[in-house]
């Protein structure tokens, strides 16, 4: 219960300190409506294109949103010394740090329903398979949060997580098949794809909102499972080994 | 002699047995050994890099030992850090609250990490702002609070869950002499009220008025340890003067000069002014000394007669002048008026 109490007053408090700031959720608008509007004047197709814009949008939005509050968030902390506030507390650092990334799942899931609100307004979404969408969202946002959150631990300074953030990101937007498919990459720049987490959940994205995807739905599930697992896993060795010296 | 040999098993809150950190080739901290009996004020005393923080930090778990072993209430610390985190409450050297909440929501927020319910939390943090004298800035961001209120609002945080041993480090470092005065009054309750209390400062004076045993530690050694009265024996008999001069720049450009005329005085030289000490015991006679300073063209406004401090005590163990404990404070004080 303690521990319970613990991890949602971290919770609100990132919330109420971070994700809830006017900037931001204007940023959570505006990001994705941005993306969304950008790649519909790009295809110049109509408004029967957007499902197949959508995914990837949605998996923009999230990736953005997520990495570079978290890996802010933490650095920021880290560096104003508040965090060590957080690694007195009697809980354990799996719980700590989840409690911390959690503020980032939440922003980055409610991130990606943005386009799909707009989506809904002009367009048809009936055939969405919204329980397979959901699935996919959450795991691009543990994922991409938990990637987030090994920048953090990587960088000292805040500018450095800003930076050090893109040098994950765009790559990984160009090269998982969001976009363009990984069968028209150079075939040796395919195996670079598949090391990409998002290239997974870019896949169960298309498979929930267009019943097209490349790969078994339980694959993508159980390696974009397996991602979050490593990424939260070397995060935390690597919190014991710099941040507890 | 086990540290806990000191002062009895049963009542130890804390034990440290050689406890020794290293940094690559640096030993910051070497072989340390202490106890600190539950319901006492603990003074760890020692210059900046002394090995202070860094011994705080391993008791805290902020920071893993190379070696040694830390007993906390019973529960070895050694390997688990987070064991006996709950009976701990941490105060560090800089105020650390989250600057965009109130101090209301910091304080509630510090109690929520310990697992306290809305209501007891809140309940607490009412009280704590209240003896703070916090309260009519409680719904103000803590960011824009002043320097003695972020201290103060940073202990009231450390104690939110009323923690059995309470680590303080540098508790009054760069405030006003009146906030100040206030923590440490606070510190006193606090331990009346039967909180452990281990005070890391460099302010010895400030170990002197509310520390019953104090440690000494040295480029990471303990040098000395025991209770106050003990130390202070040593002192007993010296007297100590105090000059002040109008001219102290030509007072510091005379050093030499003074030392070699008074060869039987221990002078230092610190921004007060000249402090002169008999090498014996034996009475003081500064008529020698006023006559010499005013023919050098020094006109002394005051000479004052202190009684022998812990500072003398720290002095003669570890060999280190009091100017550099004074360059290590910086140009802050804690004093203020005895309190």
């Amino acid at each position: 219960m303690k521990a319970l109490i613990a991890l949602v007053s971290i919770l609100v408090k990132d919330m109420q300190a971070y994700y809830l700031k006017p900037p931001n959720i204007s940023w959570g608008l505006i990001f994705p409506l941005a993306w969304t509007g950008m790649f519909f004047v790009r295809s110049g197709e109509g408004l029967e294109s957007v499902p197949a814009l959508l995914p990837g949008v949605m998996a923009v939005s999230v990736l953005f949103g997520t990495t570079s509050m978290l890996a802010v968030t933490v650095t920021f902390e880290k560096k104003g010394r508040s965090f060590e506030r957080l690694l007195l507390a009697p809980i354990s650092l799996e719980l700590l740090m989840f409690a911390k990334t959690l503020g980032a799942i939440v922003f980055g899931v409610a991130n990606a329903f943005v386009p799909v609100a707009i989506a809904a307004l002009i367009t048809d979404l009936s055939g969405v398979r919204w329980g397979l969408l959901f699935t996919a969202v959450v795991l691009i946002a543990v994922s991409s949060t938990f990637l987030g959150l090994f920048i953090a631990v990587a960088v000292k300074e805040v500018f450095e997580a800003q930076t050090f953030s893109n040098f994950f990101r765009f790559p990984m937007l160009f090269l998982c098949g969001l976009f363009f498919p990984i069968a028209q990459l150079p075939v040796w720049l395919r195996p670079v794809s598949y090391a990409l987490p998002l290239t997974y959940g870019a896949d169960v994205l298309h498979n929930a909102v267009r019943g097209a995807g490349e790969m078994p739905v339980v694959l993508n599930i159980a390696v974009l499972v397996a991602f979050c697992a490593l990424l939260f896993s070397v995060s935390l060795r690597s919190i014991r080994r710099k941040w507890i010296v | 002699m086990t540290s806990s040999e000191y002062c009895g098993a049963a009542d130890v809150a804390i034990e440290v047995e050689a406890l020794t950190k290293r940094y690559d080739t640096v030993t910051a901290v070497d072989e340390v050994a202490f106890a600190v009996r539950q319901g006492e004020i603990f003074g760890f005393l020692g210059p900046n890099g002394a090995g202070k923080t860094t011994t705080i930090n391993m008791l805290i778990g902020l920071a893993r030992p190379s070696s040694g072993r830390i007993t906390i209430s019973g529960i070895d610390c050694s390997k688990n850090p987070k064991a006996a985190q709950h009976l701990m409450g941490v105060v560090p050297d800089e105020s650390n609250l989250y600057p965009e909440l109130t101090g209301f929501e910091n304080l509630c927020f510090c109690g929520a990490l310990y697992g306290m319910r809305r209501r007891q939390r809140e309940q607490r943090a009412r009280e704590l702002l209240a003896m703070f004298g916090l309260d009519r800035a409680a719904g103000r961001s803590f960011g824009s609070y002043s320097k003695g209120m972020k201290r103060k609002c940073t202990i009231a945080a450390g104690i939110i869950h009323s923690p059995q041993i309470l680590f303080l480090d540098e508790p009054t470092s760069g405030i006003d002499v009146a906030s100040a005065r206030q923590i440490r009054r606070l510190i006193r309750e606090l331990n009346a009220d039967g909180t452990t209390v281990f005070l890391t400062t460099h302010y010895i004076e400030e170990a002197e008025r509310l520390c019953g045993r104090v440690a000494f530690i040295v480029e990471g050694r303990i040098v000395a340890l025991d209770g106050l009265d003990a130390l202070m024996r040593d002192t007993e008999g010296r007297e100590i003067v105090q000059f002040e001069v109008v001219d102290r720049p030509r007072l510091s450009a005379l050093q030499d000069e003074v030392r070699s005329a008074f060869g039987e005085f221990r002078c230092s030289f610190d921004k007060a002014g000249l402090r002169v000490e008999s090498r014996d015991r034996s009475p003081l006679r500064i008529g020698p000394l006023v006559r010499y300073l005013e023919e050098q063209g020094l006109e002394v406004l005051e000479a004052r007669r202190l009684r022998p401090s812990l500072e003398e005590v720290f002095v003669r163990i570890a060999g280190i002048e009091p100017e550099r404990m004074a360059d290590d404070a910086g140009a802050e004080s804690p004093t203020g008026g005895s309190s």
